[in-house]
């Protein structure tokens, strides 16, 4: 469990990208969170709360919108959707492949700021 | 109040951890040290491993480690058998390393007296995965004894590997290990991965495994794309 530690590396990145914007108030967090980030989403928006407490986004709200994994299959020559987290292969063909397109993203999107 | 506009920021969270492992990874290649993380379930045999490994390198070449725990400084006591330089990182609570206590476990050091470094992680299947180690193989080991579904359970941190050992491989027999089915979830989980087999406690594959680090620390390319991927 170390969605804690990630709650608080999101708040210390959205205070830095406030303070650059001229200390504006963040009232909500965009984060892009891929499937393959190794981080859960539920344990995360519970450790989000309790690492604002305190802090100038204590309030905000976080948005988490979660990306399903694409690989590339050599055969198709295209990017599909990973068959399932257990097994990396293009759905359609069945070709086994190790390259990710997507799916890894731990990503701070965009904050809702009031100025 | 005003209504929140929207800004957009496109940063990766974990950006800091990334450019301190950057450059560590940077550090590491200016000294010529080969650096080799290792990441596994508690108990599934990475000190036993380890300190068979540094023993075996030691004649030819100048290794260390660096060991993430909890608590306790017993791993590090254990290795030191081998007589090679171990720091232990006592982590408290958390349940990973990060590139920053790695940065901080090497402080005084001249890494490039070194050959081999080896990064041995607290043992966690979940949380490692997201942390950049600045290293330039991450193995991932599973033991026999763990059931040959381990790679389908927690495929992040498979998939995010470049070489997955099996250990305690003497214990095949008696825990009715499927040698086929465990290789045939890795590929799954991770094509294409190169995977060895050994018993550090009875020394088998363990050749192979030295060889391949030496090849490795001479510049071969032995892995099937793990180290060009990085």
């Amino acid at each position: 469990m170390h969605e804690l530690s990630i709650a608080i590396s999101i708040i210390e990145l959205a205070q830095e990208e406030a303070e650059r914007r001229g200390d504006v108030r963040v009232s909500a967090i965009h984060l892009k969170l891929g499937m393959l980030s190794g981080v859960a989403k539920e344990a995360l928006l519970s450790s989000y709360d309790l690492a604002c407490e305190g802090t100038a986004l204590e309030g905000s709200e976080l948005i988490i919108e979660e990306l399903p994994i694409v690989v590339y299959c050599p055969k198709c020559e295209l990017p599909k959707p990973a068959s399932s987290i257990e097994w990396f292969s293009c759905p359609e063909c069945g070709t086994p492949t190790p390259e990710i397109l997507q799916g890894k993203e731990l990503e701070l999107a965009a904050m809702e700021i009031l100025e | 109040m005003s209504t929140p506009r929207l800004v957009e920021v496109r940063q990766n969270v974990l950006k800091a951890n990334d450019v301190l492992a950057r450059a560590l990874r940077e550090r590491f290649r200016e000294a010529g040290v080969v650096v080799v993380s290792m990441v596994s379930s508690p108990g599934s045999g990475k000190t036993a491993f380890l300190e068979k490994t540094l023993t075996m390198l030691q004649p030819r070449f100048r290794v260390a480690a660096l060991v993430g725990d909890l608590a306790t400084e017993n791993d590090a006591a254990r290795l030191r058998r081998s007589e090679a330089r171990v720091e232990q990182i006592i982590t408290g609570t958390v349940c990973h390393l990060d590139a920053l206590m790695v940065e901080k476990a090497l402080e005084g050091w001249d890494v490039g007296a070194l050959d081999f470094l080896f990064i041995e992680n607290v043992g966690n299947l979940v949380c490692p995965a997201s942390y950049d180690l600045g290293e330039d193989l991450r193995l991932v080991l599973m033991s026999v004894t763990e059931g040959e579904d381990k790679p389908l359970k927690y495929p992040t941190i498979f998939n995010g590997a470049d070489i997955a050992v099996i250990t305690k491989m003497d214990l095949a027999e008696a825990v009715e290990f499927d040698w086929a089915t465990a290789n045939a979830n890795i590929q799954a989980v991770r094509p294409g991965m190169q995977v060895m087999s050994v018993s550090a406690k009875k020394g088998d594959g363990m050749k192979e495994w030295v060889q391949y680090l030496g090849a490795l620390r001479s510049g071969v390319d032995v892995s099937c794309g793990g180290l060009a991927a990085r």
